[in-house]
């Protein structure tokens, strides 16, 4: 029976209805557009990284607070995702080293830039900074971040001020590494830390000159940026209002967030995940970055790895293409220690393919057959940063080693015990003990330092790097220094081409793969460009309407 | 009674420092080292020993021990090596998320294991009785991790019913008792709950129908008692035992589940541990190791002077 309420009662109820109606509809629209300007993003790191400039948690801590709420004097070009990353004017314009005197470097600092806090950025700024990692007697000395950052910048011993708005940077020696060092830099606001009087205080209201800003933080669980409308750079406003960052170290977690619509953007899904993520219409991006996963071997005296044969027949026994597929795909087999795409890749002879039979028969040369394998016992961990799917891919491994007279054994460690065992050296402490000739931990090759000089140079023996294997070979230190005493760019990738073919000739790692930073999108999410780096560019970012 | 409470007090300031001492000792002969989380690969000797000297972990462990135990005493429990934070505040606000989701899981299972180990003891052998009991055998039996992930990948993923991940929705700064916050309890009491449910549900049954099968329930029925009535007599005699059980699954919930938490991105206890484990951050993993195992301590002793108020038997 159709209902006929027309008395002015009726009336009045069914206007305040529909008016309610329309008012909640209202609000969720305005709930909604709110929520439309803000993208959430689900980091694998367990804890917020450290707000105070220079951050923790490695470089998922650069790249979603270091580089977020601050810059740096150089920073790297995100923008594109064909080619690999390459540094560009950050806070400062333009930097030149003194052709005399090639230790002194004159930066000019950019005018006009203001922290979060409007306070003004200039040649006093740099010097604080510097004084806050390197020097224990200034009151903003932070020894947390002089720990985190000061070897990122092990070359630079004094900061002179020529004006406000230039510098001169002394290194210790002549440096043309000195421009990627200071791009791990980040520039704290004086004038907040002098209101907020400690770091701790700082950490829970940072400001700095980046294109995000502090919003709000809850310990252990998001810590909400917004916007820098007075960003100095235009180009690099961000799109989104808010950016949400939640620390969620477990994978499923993530991928449940994200399926769910409880995250938009969720850092490494496990290979597993990605063909439901693809099915519910996730966006799965990835690229190749300067990433390597390998196995570094002892070349301590009396490592069965010394012999070149040895390390030759292991790299032809890995079959990286059988890896990629375990991986989903998401990996880059390696060709070298570099990406194939890297500018310092050069031209190697040795060729890193999947032969079987001919690294048997280098085994069989050096008496090793398959009723007297070459046993080896390499360190692994269960995780840990950069690590992939440690577990399932070293054990790929073994299988496929085994078929070429090697017995390998695994010291399997918890990530943070791996690092222990990473800070000494391959025939000292941990690794002795335990008879380990070979670990995997993977590494950067962001810059010339961190790919090359602090594993291969003979300097650079722990403590005073991490060349765990103790590799001394004269040519390598001949073309490092060359390297970084180059400073005509062209000229210095040249060198490191030419190390790299050495350094693949000579088989001086087994390596394995690259991975390719996979990370999972809302449909809705839009404008992001994944570049060939460990550091992303969130700006662009932003959800469709 | 006085006397016997003093008494059990008192035997848990040897207990308490036997857990300081352990868990002290346990999280410095780990592999690993705080540092090795916080400075970069590469970081010179010289940044090691600075940050060594920085946190006290330069000098011998018996006198970071007693420095630790003195600063404790006085409620400081020390300032966390990965973040800077307080240890004291960053447990207290972990223990006050891990609180909401074991008052709920405690209601849940003291509820559910009351019910189904009273219906199932009063009725041994029945079909009642094996369908309860084997409920109770899978919810002791399930992992609560995979339970967890089972529950999301059901409500949260497929039917979209409930949050899978954090206590807060989209724009919240702190939980608060509205359905919108409610619905993100859901699921990690469900997997929190079952485990102790099933074990609450056991201990309850075997209680009732061992007391069931005394004699002075033969005698009540003889009396001409209604049965309910009778029930009532043999729950009062078992619910000894039972407290016990129910009291040490509570301290196991206070504790709070690191697996729960960790797939559900629930900021307690378990999570802070879990993070502080992975990172080797030594003070907060002391110190929330030690604040669980107060609770620990404290609800045993409430569970055994409420056992003893319930049955006298005990004190003598």
């Amino acid at each position: 029976m159709p209902l006929k309420n027309t008395t002015p009662l009726h009336k009045a109820i069914r206007l305040t209805t529909l008016t309610a109606i329309f008012s909640l509809s209202s609000t969720v629209n305005t709930i909604y557009a709110q929520e439309n300007s803000t993208f959430r993003v689900g980091m694998t790191a367990a804890e917020i990284p450290l707000t105070t400039g220079n951050p923790d948690q490695g470089f998922e801590g650069f790249r979603f607070m270091g580089l977020m709420l601050y810059d740096a004097l150089i920073l790297w070009d995100l923008s594109s995702s064909d080619e690999p990353s390459q540094l560009m004017p950050g806070l400062a314009t333009e930097w030149s080293v003194d052709p005399d005197d090639q230790t002194s470097w004159t930066f000019k600092l950019r005018e006009g830039v203001v922290f979060h806090d409007g306070s003004e950025f200039n040649a006093d700024s740099v010097i604080w900074n510097f004084d806050k990692l390197k020097d224990p007697d200034s009151p903003q000395y932070d020894p947390r971040q002089a720990g985190l950052a000061s070897e990122r910048i092990p070359s630079i011993v004094a900061v002179n001020k020529v004006d406000d708005y230039t510098v001169e940077i002394v290194t210790d020696s002549p440096t043309a590494y000195l421009p990627f060092q200071t791009s791990y830099w980040m520039m704290s606001s004086p004038a907040q830390f002098e209101a907020v009087g400690s770091w701790e205080d700082f950490a829970a209201d940072p400001s700095g000159t980046g294109p995000w800003k502090f919003e709000s933080m809850q310990s252990r669980e998001q810590i909400t940026l917004a916007r820098n409308e007075d960003y100095w750079d235009p180009e690099h406003v961000p799109e989104s209002e808010y950016v949400e960052l939640l620390p969620m170290p477990e994978a499923s977690s993530r991928t449940s967030a994200l399926l769910s619509g409880q995250v938009d953007w969720i850092e490494a899904p496990s290979p597993d995940a990605v063909p439901q993520l693809e099915g519910a219409g996730m966006q799965i991006v990835t690229n190749s970055y300067p990433h390597n996963w390998a196995i570094a071997p002892s070349r301590a005296e009396g490592s069965p790895w010394n012999e070149l044969d040895v390390r030759k027949a292991a790299n032809l026994c890995i079959d990286r293409d059988g890896i990629n597929s375990l991986l989903g795909g998401l990996s880059i087999p390696s060709e070298g220690h570099v990406t194939p795409d890297s500018e310092w890749f050069g031209n190697p002879d040795f060729q890193l393919a999947y032969e079987p039979e001919t690294a048997r028969q280098k085994m069989e040369g050096l008496g090793y057959n398959a009723d007297n394998p070459l046993q080896v016992k390499i360190a692994v961990s269960t995780s840990g940063s950069g690590q992939m799917q440690p577990m399932p891919m070293f054990q790929y491994i073994q299988n496929t080693l085994d078929q070429c007279h090697f017995e390998v054994e695994a010291e399997v460690m918890e990530w943070n015990a791996l690092l222990a065992m990473a800070r000494q050296t391959a025939d000292s402490g941990d690794a002795r003990e335990n008879g380990v000739n070979a670990i995997i931990v993977s590494r950067t090759t962001m810059d010339p330092y961190s790919a090359f000089t602090r594993l291969f140079d003979s300097n650079r023996i722990p403590p005073n790097g991490s060349n765990w294997t103790m590799s001394t070979n004269p040519v390598y230190d001949e073309l490092l220094t060359k390297a970084e005493q180059a400073f005509d760019i062209e000229e210095q990738n040249e060198i490191l081409r030419q190390f790299h073919e050495e350094l693949v000739n000579n088989a001086e790692y087994i390596w394995v793969t690259h991975d390719v930073n996979p990370r999972a999108l809302s449909p809705e999410l839009e404008g992001f460009v994944q570049a060939k780096s460990w550091f992303q560019d969130l700006t662009p970012v932003r959800l469709s309407n | 009674m006085f006397l016997y409470i003093v008494r059990r007090v008192l035997y848990t300031i040897p207990i308490t420092l036997g857990v300081t001492l352990i868990c002290f000792l346990l999280v410095h002969l780990g592999p690993g080292d705080p540092l090795n989380a916080l400075l970069p690969e590469d970081a010179s000797q010289a940044s090691i020993d600075r940050m060594k000297a920085e946190y006290g972990l330069d000098k011998p462990l018996p006198v970071q021990y007693v420095i630790w135990l003195g600063n404790a005493l006085s409620g400081d429990l020390g300032n966390s090596i990965a973040n800077g934070r307080s240890v004291s505040a960053e447990v207290v606000s972990a223990l006050g998320n891990t609180l909401i989701l074991a008052f709920g899981g405690m209601l849940v299972s003291i509820t559910l294991g009351l019910m189904i180990g009273s219906i199932a003891g009063s009725r041994p052998g029945s079909l009642a009785d094996r369908i309860l009991t084997g409920v109770a055998v899978i919810g002791v039996s399930v992992p609560h991790y995979w339970a967890a992930i089972v529950l999301v990948v059901i409500f949260a993923v497929g039917l979209g019913w409930l949050p899978a991940m954090g206590m807060d929705p989209r724009g919240s700064s702190g939980f608060i008792f509205d359905w919108a916050h409610l619905k993100h309890l859901v699921l990690p009491i469900l997997a929190l709950s079952l485990i102790p449910t099933g074990i609450i549900a056991r201990s309850v049954r075997g209680a009732i129908s061992e007391t069931y099968g005394q004699d002075f329930v033969q005698t009540l029925r003889a009396k001409g008692l209604p049965e309910w009535q009778v029930f009532t007599h043999v729950a009062r005699n078992a619910c000894g035992s039972a407290v016990a059980v129910i009291g040490l699954q509570m301290a196991d919930l206070l504790g709070g589940s690191i697996l729960v938490e960790t797939v559900f991105v629930w900021p307690g206890t378990g999570q802070l541990l879990n993070n502080a484990i992975f990172m080797r951050d030594l003070p907060i993993l002391q110190g929330t190791i030690l604040i669980l195992a107060l609770i620990f301590v404290a609800t045993n002793l409430v569970a055994d002077i409420l056992q003893t108020l319930l049955d006298p038997r005990i004190r003598r």
